[in-house]
Parts: structure tokens; sequence; C-alpha cells
């Protein structure tokens, strides 16, 4: 490419660096570049911790390193949510349809659960109220992330925008039916059959792997239908190309639809989970899991494995700088966000040198005082 | 007075609270005609509150006393460490997406959920809720009207913040129609690879807009903490709901500057409007939904219209590589 038509008499300087496509990075590289951008992101949360307390640093490692095994089991559940979460958006995703409003779609499939959970039992057998919750629950759902997904389909309204808002108006949904349904006047609803413990899940092993057991079963026909299916593959290709899918002959409305449904579907299974078997209440803080999830899908490629390991992770390293905030008096809880935040944008500037092959120029070399020819490239070359 | 609502009052509050959204859905529209969607406006605008919120720190003497400086010294400090904080946050958007090519929509997602982050965590730090209310009587009524007056009511009853978002916007919209750079700055939206050709630096102009555009938006935060609720809810205000509004806000005005001024008093006007209907308890909760369904109500109805000027530019969105083809 030229493009040096000088408008202004400006002299032509050689940039330092030379940048190219990469395509064929080895995959044990591409996981050393991201490992050692979570390092670095953790070298500097320490740094922070290390100024707003001046504890010795290996002390604030120490408590995140600790904190997640505390409770181990709470650790798999946050996970399972947060992978149900990035679950519902990855093929809605993989479309390059940007599903922000999970939590609304979630919100409301938990309202929609916890309704028959709370009007239902006692009317009904146990096992016919969690089937119906399920159902409500994931019905809610579907309706929700349709009404943005047919805009889109028919009239390409953004979707981002559009599913963002649908959450305050879930939110909006959610406030209002608990001042209705509320006659304590306390304005919040409590836990649903708190005693009865009529419409709840059963426990399995403990109360908290259902939800695992769940999102892992999730995972599983996540991985399979994009993957192995024609469904996932015709998605793929609506967003590699809506012309290309157009011109083979996929009825792209219909596909958008579909995905968005099935995305319903997953949120839907995790209002239930919330309804039946995590929270046994609804408020607008229910979830809220929707923007990580995004995250966690991006940097996982989409791929539902992958997926799994980043929630993971995640949720250690919340779990631990929670408790690290807590036990070391660094201030609330909202400094996990902030080191969750920072270890986000040290993984995504690292993809850059997994994508991209940076060379020294002629003049990289002299400014930066490089004798050799690839002596000290920063990030990777062949 | 009509049917026993004061419209004064509605529209003296709409123009309070939309020019929340006012300096974010300009300084967002600044950095989308650079052609980078960025969805870190509500974090940015965050991130600006805390930096004021720091000002009024310092000038307070840590928080403890609000007469510690003459309140141009507040207002000014603060304008000014807002602005530096919000622009600061634009950078790293900025160097993930303009020079790392990251996705666009990741790199902002992750800037709203740090920046939301950071303000939770640091304003709890330095909050005082009693010394920043009272600082907050330097941001307000710059006129020191007092009458009862509609016109008065109306336009010259509002905080110093207010008038500068509107200056800002109208020198936004002559900024972009009117001068040369103005010009290079929608052409490196509208199709980075021929700006590039003519000689345009693209990078340059992607970095001095999302910085420049943070640096509005961050103002936004500033202005709701101190002027719009008066310095006492700093800790704990829902400014990234604001910020996703104003986003939004940035589609319905249709990337018009001067247009987002009127935008934003009718979007300030649904939000403060459940305040002055005579509605029960019940019907304000469902009230609640109403400026969300509107502004779905808007994108829709643009999208419908679809004429060429109020589209987006062309390149929004998508990362410039030089060697792409």
């Amino acid at each position: 490419m030229t493009g040096k038509n000088m408008q202004k008499q400006r002299p032509v300087r050689e940039p330092l660096f030379h940048v190219s496509k990469n395509n064929a990075l080895p995959v044990w590289k591409g996981l050393l570049y991201r490992a050692a951008a979570v390092l670095a992101a953790m070298l500097l949360t320490g740094l922070l911790g290390v100024l707003l307390v001046r504890k010795n640093p290996l002390e604030i490692y120490a408590a995140i390193f600790k904190g997640p095994f505390i409770d181990i089991w709470t650790l798999l559940q946050n996970t399972a949510v947060l992978l149900g979460f990035a679950l519902a958006v990855v093929p809605a995703f993989k479309m390059k349809y940007f599903n922000m409003g999970a939590n609304g779609q979630v919100l409301v499939g938990c309202l929609a659960g916890i309704a028959c959970m709370k009007f239902l039992s006692g009317a009904l057998p146990d096992w016919l109220v969690i089937i119906l919750i399920i159902a409500a629950s994931v019905a809610a759902s579907v309706v929700f992330a349709l009404i943005p997904a047919v805009f889109k389909a028919f009239f390409d309204t953004n979707e981002t925008l559009f599913t963002l808002m649908m959450n305050y108006v879930a939110i909006g949904l959610v406030d209002y039916m608990v001042f209705v349904w509320d006659k304590s006047g306390s304005g919040t609803l409590g836990i649903v059959n708190l005693f009865s413990h009529a419409g709840w899940f059963p426990n399995i092993i403990n109360k908290y792997f259902p939800s695992v057991l769940v999102v892992a079963l999730m995972t599983v026909f996540m991985t399979v239908y994009m993957k192995y299916t024609k469904h996932g593959f015709e998605t793929a290709l609506v967003g590699e190309s809506v012309n290309t899918a157009r011109y083979v002959g996929i009825n792209v409305r219909k596909v958008i639809i579909r995905t968005l449904a099935l995305s319903g579907l997953m949120c839907g299974i995790m209002g239930a989970l919330y309804a039946g078997s995590i929270e046994h209440t609804v408020n607008a803080s229910v979830g809220g899991k929707g923007f990580t999830a995004i995250l966690v899908a991006w940097l996982a490629n989409f791929d539902p494995p992958v997926m799994a390991l980043v929630s993971f992770l995640v949720m250690f390293l919340t779990s631990g700088t929670e408790y690290a905030a807590a036990s070391l008096r660094l201030g609330s809880n909202d400094f996990a966000s902030i080191t969750v935040g920072i270890v986000f944008f040290f993984v995504m500037a690292s993809e850059f040198f997994i994508r991209y092959n940076v060379q020294l120029t002629d003049r990289g070399r002299k400014v930066f005082r490089v004798r050799e020819k690839q002596s000290e490239e920063k990030g990777g070359t062949a | 007075m009509l049917g026993g609502i004061n419209i004064v009052n509605i529209l003296t509050d709409a123009i309070a609270m939309g020019t929340v959204f006012l300096f974010g859905c300009v300084g967002e529209t600044l950095t989308e005609k650079a052609g980078n969607l960025n969805l870190g406006i509500p974090g940015i605008m965050c991130c600006g509150a805390l930096g004021g919120g720091l000002g009024v720190w310092i000038c307070s003497a840590g928080a403890t006393d609000a007469a510690a400086s003459p309140g141009w010294v507040f207002v000014t400090v603060s304008v000014l460490l807002a602005m530096v904080f919000a622009a600061a946050a634009g950078l790293i958007y900025a160097f993930l997406t303009v020079t790392l090519n990251t996705n666009q929509n990741i790199a902002g997602l992750a800037l709203t959920t740090f920046g939301v982050g950071v303000l939770r965590f640091f304003s709890k730090k330095i909050n005082n809720d009693i010394v920043f209310h009272g600082a907050s009587r330097y941001f307000k009524n710059l006129f020191g009207y007092s009458g009862s007056g509609a016109f008065g009511r109306i336009f010259l009853s509002h905080g110093i913040l207010v008038y500068l978002g509107i200056i800002i916007a109208v020198c936004a919209s002559f900024f972009l129609r009117k001068t040369r750079t103005g010009l290079a700055l929608r052409a490196v939206g509208e199709n980075p690879a021929t700006a590039d050709a003519v000689g345009i630096n693209v990078s340059a102009f992607k970095y001095a807009f999302v910085l420049i555009g943070s640096a509005v938006a961050g103002l936004g935060g500033l202005y709701y903490v101190m002027d719009k609720s008066n310095g006492t809810t700093f800790s704990e205000a829902a400014i990234d709901t604001f910020g996703w509004m104003a986003v939004a806000l940035v589609i319905a005005t249709m990337w018009k500057p001067v247009l987002s001024i009127f935008g934003s008093i009718l979007f300030g006007g649904l939000y403060v409007l459940s305040a002055y209907l005579p509605l029960s308890f019940n019907q304000l909760k469902l009230f609640g939904m109403v400026p969300y369904l509107i502004t779905v109500l808007v994108l829709i109805v643009i999208r419908l219209l679809n004429r060429r000027d109020n589209q987006p530019p062309a390149s929004l969105g998508l990362s410039y590589f030089r060697e792409d083809r």
C-alpha cells in the first residue's frame, strides 16, 4: 500500500515497528503469551494493593490464592453461573450479534420461575411445580431474547443497545412485581417458601451441585451444537458474511431468530436455576454476569470448553481478590472488579501479539540500538 | 401550570438531568465520528466522576472543609481532573483498539466494568457527604438566579456545567461540519483507507478524538455527582446507567451534536417526569421502565427512517489495519 501523497510538506518517517498478520503461531506460544499477560496483570494489581495498604505483596498474593479454597463449592457454583451466561451469549456472538441483554433475559426468567414457585406450590405436586418453574423461566427468557432479535432480523435495528435497554426494562418489571407481591412493605421479596422448600430444586450431593451439573450439560450441548451441527455451521457462516450466507441459500432472518431463541433458552435455564436452586428469590441484582460473560466468550474464542476454563479463572481471581480485600482491609469488594478489569486488558493486549507479528524496522533498530537482527523483538517472531 | 402539572419545573429539571446525557452523547459522537464505537463511555463517565471528586477532595483539604478554597478553584480543578481521569481511561481504550486492533465492543465493555469498579472502590476512600454537599454549591446556579419567572428558571438557574455542555455541543457541531479538521475526522470514520491515502494520519485522529470524546464524557460524571445530585451520591451513583443512555442517545440524535442538546433534554424529561405526575406508587414503579422503552422505540424509528444522513459512520466499529485488504 502506498498512501503517501503528502498534503503538507512533512518528512516521511519510517515507523519503528513493522506489523504483519501472523496466522501460524503455535498454540503453546499463544498460551504462553496469555499466561504472561495474566502474570503481568497480577503484578500490577499486587503493586496497586501494596500502594493502598502498604503490606508485603506476597501477603496479598497469598490471600488471593487462599481465598477461593475456603469455599470451593461456592467457587464452583459461581464458575458455573458465569459459564452459563457465557454459553447463553456465545451462539449469538458467533453470529456477530452482540447480546448485551443476558442479564435482563435471565432476570425475567427468574421472575417467571419465582412467580410459579410462589403461587403454584401447595396447589400442585412438587415435581409438577418444578417443571412449571423451568417451563415458565424458559418461556419468559425466550420471549425477552426474541423481541430484539425479531427487530434485528426484519429492520436491522442496533441490537447492542436494544438488548441493553431490555435489561433495564427487566429490572423495572422485577421492581414492579416485587412491589406488588410483597405484603410486608419491605420492598423485597425475601426467600420464597423458606420453610416448606416447596418448588425448590432437589439437592444433589449439596445445594451447589445441581447448578454445576446443569451448566456442565449445557456446555456439552453447546460444544456439539456449535461444532458439529448444521445449525451451528449456519450461525457461524452468518457471522462471517451475511452475503455469503444468503448466497448459499441460508435464510438469515430465520438463523438470527433461531439462534436468539437458543440464547433465550439458555438464559431461561439460568433463570430457573436462580429461582429454584441458587437464590430462591428475585430482585434487581440477581444475575448480572452478562457483561463479564461476553468478555469470557470472546477471550475463549467462542469455544465452550475453553470458556469453562476462563470462567473458572475469572471466578477464582474474583473470589481471591474479594477475600484479600476483606482480610487485608483493602477496602470494598470492588477491588475484585478492578483486578479482573486489569487482567482483561492485559489479555486483550496479548491477543495482539498472538495475531500479529511485530518486528523492528531499520529505523526502529537504530532508535532502540539493537544491533543483531531479530534479537530483541517485542512479542513473537517466527 | 397545566392540569396541575408544573411545566416550568419539569423543563428546568429535564435540562438539569439531560446534561448528564449531553456530555456523554457529545463525547461519544466525537469518538464515533472517528470510527470508534466506544462502549466504555459508562466506565469513562465513572472515571470522570472520580477525577472530579478527587479535585473536590484536594480543594477541600482532604474533604474536611468545603470552604478551604475559593469556589472557582473547586470548579476549575475538578473539571480539569475529571477530564484528565476520563481521558486516561479513554487512553486505555484507544491503545487497545487503535494500536492493538482489539475488538472495540470488547475493549469498551471491559473498560466499563473496570471504570465502574474504580469509581466504587476509590470514591469510598475520599468521600465525605457533608463536605461534598457543601462544595456542590460552587457548581450550581452560575448566575445566582433566585427569581420565580419562567424564563429565568428554565434558562438561567443552572450550574456552570450545564452551559458548558451546551457550548461544547455547539462547538462540536461547528467543528464537524464547518472545519477542515472536522472533514478529515469524518473521512477517518467513513473510510480510513481513503483518509490514509490522502495523507491523513488515521491513528493520530483516532487517538485524539477518543481522548477528547472521553474527556467530554467524563464531565457528565462530574456534573451528575457535584451538581445534579448535590454531591451526596458520590459512592453509589448510578452513572453507568446514564452512560448507556448517552450511548443510545447518539443513535437517537443521528450523530448530530446540536440535536443531542434537545435529545438529552427529552431523555432527561423522561427521567424526571414521573416525579411530577400524579402517580400511585405502583404506577411509579412501572413508569421507571418508560425511558428505556422510549429509547428502544427511538432506535427502531430511526432505523425505519433509514435516510442517508442519519446513518452511522460507515466504518464504525471496525479497526483499521493498513495492510489489510
